[in-house]
Order: C-alpha cells, then structure tokens, then sequence
C-alpha cells in the first residue's frame, strides 16, 4: 500500500461490488426463473424473486426428461457431456504434448514445415468446415458414438501452440545438465519437463474442459440417438420449438445446470489456472 | 538458441497422433471445403459445375457482404473495448484492495466457463422487450428497447452478452500484469506528489501495454469466431443484416442456405483474415519471449 | 411330409421369424414440445400394432436444422427413411430427384392401396407434381388465422369480429382509448402478411403460377396491392395498431400477456394458446382488404410434408408404406388434428372429427379447415414452389423490417427484396437444371 486513502478504497470495494453483481445478474435471473411455473412467462414480466415450483422444475429436469422433445434425463446429458469434455481435454492435452515436445527438442527435416501444417488448423474454425467433416466422420462409421463427438475436435493447435511457447522458455541451462547427466529424452521429459509444465497443463485442462463441454454444433449434427446427446446442444434445441411453446423454467433449470461443472472446474483450479494462463503468455 | 537432443526418427514418432488427426480432421474436409468454393453444386450433392471463381467475383461484388465485413469490424472492435476497459476498471480495483482479493478474484471469474450460447440466451431474455427486467426498466425510463426490430440495439444486444464472457479472461491477465509492476516506481511517483490518477496513466498504464496489446489481438480473435454460438443463439444474424458477422454468414449461407460454394468461397476469404491475424499474433508473442 | 407335419414347419418358421428384430426406420423430424411428445405416441402406438417395422422418431431441432442435417446426412450416406421438411424447402426437396422417393410411387412399389382422392386438395396441393402425383405425404399443415381477446374487446365495447383489416384498424383504435397498447401483431410475417395475403387476394406472389410453372419463375409480390399493405403496416406500427414481435411466432408472448389483442397466426398455435391464454379468445378468419377482392380466397398451407430418401432397403420401404398409411387412417389423424391444431389431412378425419361433435365442443378450430377450402383455387391460391425460399423469406424479412422500423418505403423495400429473391431463384434454377 503507497499511501492511504480510504475514499478510493471505499471506491475501489464498492466498483468490485457492482461488477460482481452485473456480472451475477444473468445466473440471478435464470436461478429465480427456475423456480417459477412455465406460465409464470407470458404474462408479462420475469419475476425477480423466488417462485415455489422450484424442487419440482429441478426434479423433472435432473431425472425425468429435460422436455421439449428431448427424453434423456439431464443426468444422463450431463455424463455425455463430461464424457466428451474430458475425451477432448486428455486427448488434446497428450498429442500437443508429445507434438511440442518434438517440435521443441529435436532437429529434423521438415520440422518447421510440420509446425507449420499444425497451426494452420488455428486458422479455420469447426463451424466452417463441418459438412466435410461430418462426411468423413459418417465414411468411417463414427457417428453416434464418443470417439466421432472426440476425435474432431482434437485437431487444433492451441494446446500445441501454448506448449510450444512453454518450453520454449526453458533455460537452455536445463536441458544441458540434464543431458550432461545421462538423461535420454524419455527421462528428461517425464522427470524434468513434464513437472515444470505443471501450471501449463492444469491452465489448458481448465481452457479445454471448457471448450469441449461448450460445444453444441458438432454434437448437434452427428447425433441423432438421444443417449449421445450433450447439454449445451440440448438447450439450444429447447430453445427452437416450433409451432409450440417454450418451457422457460425448464430452460432454465437446465442451463444452470449445464453451468456447473465447467465454473466448478474454474473456481476448483483458480490458482492453477491463473498461473498458467498468465505465465505462459510472459 | 534451445538445445536438442539428437535422435531422428523418435521426434517423428512423438509428431504422428497429431499429424493423423489433423490430416483426416482438419486437412482433409478443410481443403474439400475449399474446393466446394470453385463449384456451384446443389444441396444434396447430385450434381455439381466448376465455375472458376465466379462464387468469389459474386461475393465481391455483393454489398451485403461488404456490410458483414463491417458489421464484424464494429462487433469485434467494440467487444475488444468494452471488455478491455471494464475488466481494467475492476483489475485496477482489485489490485488496490488488500483484503478479499482472491475473493473478488474468484467470483469475477466465473463467466469464463459459460457456454457463449448460454451467454447469449441469459441476456437475450434480459433484454426482452416482453417480459425482460432490463427492457421493461429501459421503457420505463423512456427508451424504446425492441432488438427485434432495431438493428442497432440487437447489435448492443450481443456485444453485450460477448463482452460479458470476456470481462473474466482480461480481467485475469490486467491483474498479473498490474501486479507486475515494479511497487519502487510508484512509490517514487508517489513521494513526488503524483496523485493516483496521475501515477496511473503516466507509469502504469505505459508498464501495461504488452498486456493490452496481447488481449486486444486474442479479444478480436474470439469476438471473429467464438462468438457464433451468441448470435446462432439469439439475433440468428437479424434483424436485417445488422449482426450478421463474417463467421456467422459463413454458417447461414452454406448450412441454411445450402448455398455450398458460395459460403466456401467465403471460408477461403476468412481463412486469409484470420492467417494473417494470426501471423501478427504469433510475430507479437515471439518479440514477447524475448522480452524476459 | 404328412399335412400336419407341414403345417407345424410353416408354424414354427413364421413364429420364428417374428423373433427376429423389427426392421427399424428412423423419422427425422421437428416437432418438439407436446407435439414431439404426440408424435412419439403415434410411432409407439404403430409399433406396437406389428412386429416387422419399428419407426424411431428422432428430433433434430427446427425445421432448419432438420431439413440441413437430412441433407447432410444424405451426402454422407446416412440419411433416415423419412424427414419432415417444412413447406418453404419443397423446391428444393422436389429438385432433387435423385434423393427423393416419390410418396406415391413408393406406395405402389410397396403394394400399398393409395387413393389420392381422399385427401384434401387443398393441403396436397402443395405438394404433388403437375402430373398430379403426390410427391411427399403432409403431416402437419397450418394455415394463418387471427386469434382474439374476447375479455378486452367486451372492455373496448367491440361487438362485431372484424372480417377485414379497416375493421381491425377500427378495433384496434377502440381497443387503444380502452389503454389496450397494441392491436394486433404477427407471427411468420412473411408468410402470413404477404404469402398468405397474395393469395387471400388472389394476386400473384411470383411468375409461371407462384412457380409450379417452372423454374424459370420470378417474384412479383412488389405488386400495388402488397405495396399499400406493407405501407400501411409500416403506419401501424408507428400508431400502436401493430407492433412487431420478430420473424417467427415470439409474438406469442405479447398475446398471452395481453398487450396485444389480437394476434394473426397460424392454425396450429391454437394448442399453445388454449394453454396459456388466461383469458377468453376466440379464432376468426384471416382479414382481407375490402373493396380490393369481391370474396377472400382461400389460404395457402405451412407446415410440414414427410420426404421418403432414397438409398433404403426394400423391405425397410414397405415399412416406410405401411407407416404412411397408418398416418393417413382418419382415427390417427382426426387425433392428431384435434390435438395439436393442425388441419385434418383426409376428407375421412374431417368428416369423423365432425361427427365426433369437436368443432362444436371447441368453437374456433374449424375456421382454418373451413377458410383452406373455400371457393376453387386459382394460379395465385394454390401455394409456392420456390426454390433457395429459406433465403428468399430472409429478404422478405429485412424487406419487411426496413419498413417497419422506418427505414425504407415500402415499395423500394419490396423491390430490393424482390430483385435479391430473383438472383437467388437464378442460381437455383441453375444448380438443378
């Protein structure tokens, strides 16, 4: 503390607060929403407090059907979910290791030209390129399965990217010793460079989860039995009933739900999380 | 210069999960999807003519999609500010405060982890001029709020609701980045008699700006492209063209319209867009490692 | 063998071959809500009546997204049996003809009697060939009509439904001195403010027959007559008559809530309403411009038809006949009808929900049965067979909105949209000739 000045200090909690409370608005109203019978919607207002039909909505949602034409249990959505999230995140997390790790601490022909081949996945998003995808997924009789929802997402660079930058950043210093002392390139990577890029890891399995759990396009496209549905697709589903109502409170209920893991997955990985993040751009 | 190690054939190993999977995943429906750009074929696939570049002298030609190329400078542009500016603002905050900073921390950070569609529904529904608390208090003070209708508020619609996204990730990297700040410089400030204002934006912000310049690559990078699943989720590119962006056309016109080679042809364009954002990020970071 | 012995073998084998799994055929569809809910009762339902077919009903969202996932799954060889495509991509279904299994030539592949003389042509129409033949089977047709706040408009002291819009400009101004704030809004504005209008009015909406001419057709709904309704919705909007509420049905909303009292939309929203309408509404008739038409034609259909794709089995076909006919049967269909809203298919479930006494039980489901089929259809009445329509509707849309927010005049709005809509039929006409 420079000096001290309990006006800007004031200032300083009281503009914290009502960033926190902004930002909270959105869950606030989608919580209080949950709580209200569906009808409670059309008449003109969204209440702001709490309604009573909340055990009811929660119940009917976790382990009846999430409802608007989908007969999965969110339960089950939610596995499906967690399932491919963590497909993604180990997955991406193992090639981008191994890959940078070649890339990194090797010389060999063509080796800019493979980094080169990897990031250029960077630069075209899924959704521009989903027909053809989905057309190799299908020839290779992947759909409706965990590995087709996967394998696609897989290919792209970020994790390679970052890891790349990682261990770029280790001292030269390092690898002499290490090599100095007899160390093979299975040992130095288990014993040396696999614990310095701890923070790394843990960042980009916070940035990963997410991402994989987020996704609501591909699932959308290559799914058609509803025991691979994921949750966040199932709410965009929800949401274009046609010619019928919408069951907001439902709606609701299940957005939060599909909220949870992925804020848990932040908040219980905060310290790590942030170091990585932030060092790894330094 | 990074030491290596001298094996050949092991690094080849190490690269071929990878190099598979992005050769069946990404290579190869990435170039057909390029190619289809040359085509003009029908929806299901039956029939097909090659037509040269008559799709991208069609697109360049059609003001809608100059129209799209700006609507997605604006977007971008103003979700890179917005979020930039607030997460400063509370980064500032919270670097001042000595108690409750991982509390606040902690619960700024959270909307990383939503889902950009979800994103876009909480606040879609926010802001319903029905039954939304936002619009029914904005009438109430007298404005008009119907994004259904008014292209300009269903734009300030999804900047919102993307900004709100963002707010944690710059948030997360301004308070690393103010805490990196050397406390010896400020307190000379300080005994010269600058005030906190002063001290601020001659020394700190100056200190700040690898950061800022990083954010405001990878804020315009997610405003491009992560933020579909916010408009596929609420303004579906409407009302008119008005949030009608690059990426979401790209869906719209191939996926909706089934208008194959021409939403192709405008992969191939973004595709360039994006390379060579991408290079300026990749040449930035580079120049940033060997800062330290 | 001796008889007896015979007979046991022929007894045991078809016993045995009932053990054998039921060929399964997947139904791509879009209803979800209740309906989704109704539809999976009817597949049940046919399930259970056999042992040699098993339909699977699978929701793939909106009609949008339904109709896209179809084709691609066709162009990775994974397409279902059946798809429910919506009314605005039949061009484009019935240009591609070598996916598409015509209903009625399946029919008789299958061995399945086919009378198409039992189903009413008003809602076939739509889509059957010129040649006459029923190309995809309707499921689920709707027709516009205008629901109305009883309770608000005893309040404004409105005694006569209006018939013609100068009568719902006139209630709506009555409604508004009663602090109603708005009289009317929309759902599907393009397809009921300008499709159904044209043809309300018998005017054309585009060239060579609203396209079942040919594909060389072009749009023509810039007419004077769409002009002055579309300016005239612009002024609406501006004095509280009208007010928007988006390009599909969230106008819904403003009903329910009785903000707006009157709400033009289609047939098949009379479920959703009957639920969530606290008050006494009622179903009237479309409105029509008087002095411009001597008597309103009819209307034309949305909705849904079921497409049969090509690159099945034989035996998963007959299935697929089967199952139609089951759909067609009055009992299934006169249920279906009742439930959801949507018109009766079949002369036969007309006259049986008739019988059953439901139109007087529910007064105001009739009323877009009975407007489809009043009078003969003409060229501009039969429906739209207009190729890339997705996108077209999408220009009609902005068109519309440009209006109504203030920004461009109506004829110069119709215009542009007319002159995007023609370019995109151009291209269609070129990618399926």
């Amino acid at each position: 503390m420079i000096e001290n000045r309990p006006g800007l200090t004031f200032a300083s909690h009281a503009t914290l607060l009502l960033g926190i409370a902004l930002v909270a608005l959105p869950v606030w109203m989608a919580l209080v929403a949950s709580t209200h019978p569906a009808s409670a919607f059309g008449v003109g207002h969204i209440p702001l407090w709490f309604g009573d039909a909340g055990v009811e909505t929660w119940k009917t949602v976790l382990f009846e059907k999430a409802g608007n034409g989908i007969e999965t249990p969110v339960f089950f959505m939610m596995l499906n979910s967690l399932i491919m999230a963590l497909g993604i995140t180990f997955g991406k997390i193992a090639i981008s290791l191994l890959s940078a790790y070649a890339i990194v601490f090797f010389r060999f022909r063509f080796r800019n030209l493979c980094f080169w081949i990897i990031f250029m996945t960077l630069m075209l998003p899924v959704e521009v390129r989903i027909v053809p995808t989905y057309e190799v997924i299908a020839n290779l009789g992947l759909l409706n399965s965990y590995t087709g929802l996967t394998l696609p997402l897989i290919a792209s660079a970020t994790a390679t990217f970052l890891f790349r930058q990682c261990f770029l950043s280790i001292p030269g210093e390092l690898v002499e010793a290490a090599r100095i002392d007899g160390a093979g390139p299975f040992r130095f990577f288990f014993d040396i460079l696999l614990p310095l890029s701890r923070t790394n890891i843990a960042a980009l399995f916070v940035i990963l989860f997410i991402y994989g759990w987020n996704q609501y396009l591909w699932p959308l496209l290559i799914t058609t039995d509803d025991a691979y549905y994921t949750l966040v697709m199932s709410i965009k589903r929800m949401l274009s009933v046609t010619d019928g109502d919408i069951v907001w409170n439902q709606i609701m209920a299940t957005t939060l739900l599909a909220m949870l893991p992925p804020v848990a997955v932040v908040i219980g990985m905060q310290k790590l999380f942030v170091k990585g993040l932030v060092d790894s751009e330094k | 210069m990074t030491v290596t190690f001298p094996q050949k054939g092991l690094p080849w190993l190490l690269l071929l999960p990878q190099l598979l999977v992005t050769a069946i995943f990404f290579l190869w429906p990435a170039g057909q999807a390029l190619e289809q750009a040359f085509y003009q074929e029908d929806a299901f696939g039956l029939s097909r003519e090659f037509v040269g570049f008559e799709n991208f002298v069609y697109l360049f030609t059609d003001p809608l999609y100059y129209q799209s190329i700006l609507t997605t400078l604006v977007f971008s542009f103003s979700v890179a500010i917005a979020g930039m500016s607030i997460a400063l603002l509370l980064a500032v905050m919270a670097d001042r405060v000595i108690r409750g900073k991982l509390t606040y921390q902690t619960l700024l950070i959270w909307p990383y982890a939503v889902a950009p569609a979800l994103a876009g529904v909480l606040w879609w529904i926010l802001f319903d001029p029905s039954m939304g608390p936002i619009a029914l208090w904005l009438e109430s003070a007298g404005v008009d709020w119907n994004h259904y209708l008014n292209g300009n508020q269903a734009m300030i619609l999804v900047i919102i609701a993307s900004t709100w996204k963002q707010i944690s990730y710059n948030f997360l990297f301004f308070l690393a980045g103010l805490q990196a700040v050397p406390r010896s410089l400020i307190e000379a400030a300080s005994i010269d008699g600058a005030s906190p204002f002063k001290r601020f934006w001659t020394i700190v912000f100056p200190l700040l700006s690898p950061t800022t310049f990083f954010l405001l690559v990878v804020n315009l990078v997610y405003a491009f492209f992560e933020t579909f699943g916010v408009i596929d989720a609420t303004t579906k590119g409407g009302p008119g063209q008005s949030t009608n962006t690059l990426v979401y056309k790209v869906f719209e016109d191939g996926f909706i319209g089934l208008d194959l080679g021409g939403s192709a042809a405008q992969s191939v364009v973004l595709m360039g867009i994006v390379g060579l954002m991408t290079v300026i990020q990749f040449r930035f970071i580079e120049r940033k490692v060997q800062y330290s | 063998m001796s008889k007896r012995k015979l007979s046991t073998l022929f007894l045991g084998v078809s016993l045995a071959s009932t053990g054998f799994a039921a060929t399964e055929i997947e139904w791509w569809h879009a209803m979800g809500g209740a309906n989704g809910e109704k539809v999976n009762d009817i597949a049940a339902v046919f399930n259970e009546s056999q042992d040699a077919y098993d339909v699977k009903p699978v929701y793939k969202g909106n009609y949008t997204e339904t109709m896209t996932s179809a084709i691609a799954a066709f162009r990775a060889k994974q397409q279902p049996a059946i798809v429910q495509v919506f009314e605005v991509g039949t061009a484009s279904m019935m240009a591609a003809k070598g996916a598409i299994y015509p209903v009625h030539q399946l029919m008789s592949d299958s061995d399945q009697p086919f009378d198409e003389s039992t189903y009413l042509s008003a809602v076939t129409g739509y889509y059957t060939s010129n040649e006459g033949k029923m190309l995809s089977m309707p499921f689920n047709s709707s027709t516009p009509v205008l629901y109305y706040n009883k309770n608000l408009f005893k309040k404004a002291g409105i005694t006569q439904v209006p018939k013609t819009w100068q009568e719902v400009e006139s209630a709506a101004k009555k409604l508004q001195m009663s602090d109603v704030s708005c009289g009317f809004t929309t759902a599907w504005q393009s397809w009921v403010q300008l499709e159904n209008f044209s043809s309300r009015h018998n005017v054309p909406f585009a060239s060579l027959d609203n396209g079942f001419g040919g594909l060389k057709t072009e749009l023509s709904f810039n007419g004077p007559l769409q002009v002055a309704h579309i300016k005239k919705m612009g002024e609406w909007q501006k004095n509280g008559v009208f007010s928007y509420s988006g390009r599909t049905n969230d106008g819904a909303a403003k009903f329910y809530s009785q903000e707006c009292a009157m709400f033009t939309e289609s047939s098949a929203g009379y479920a959703g309403i009957k639920r969530s309408a606290k008050f006494d509404f009622g179903v009237a008739e479309l409105p029509y411009w008087a002095g411009k038409v001597k008597e309103p034609f009819n209307t034309i259909i949305g909705g849904a038809s079921l497409w049969v794709l090509q690159g099945h089995s034989k035996e998963e076909y007959k299935g697929v006949a089967s199952f139609l006919s089951f759909l067609s049967r009055a009992d299934v269909q006169a249920d279906w009808h009742q439930f959801s809203g949507y018109l009766p298919i079949t002369h036969a479930a007309y006259d049986l929900t008739k019988n059953q006494g439901y139109y007087e039980a529910n007064i105001g489901t009739e009323t877009g049965v009975i407007q489809m089929t009043t009078g003969t259809p003409t060229a501009n009445t039969k429906g739209l067979r207009l190729g890339n329509f997705v996108q077209i509707r999408g220009a009609i849309d902005e068109a519309l909105e440009s209006v109504l927010s203030g920004d461009v005049d109506a004829q110069t709005a119709l215009d542009t949209a007319v002159k995007r809509g023609n370019t995109l039929l151009r291209k269609f006409e070129r990618t399926n000739d």
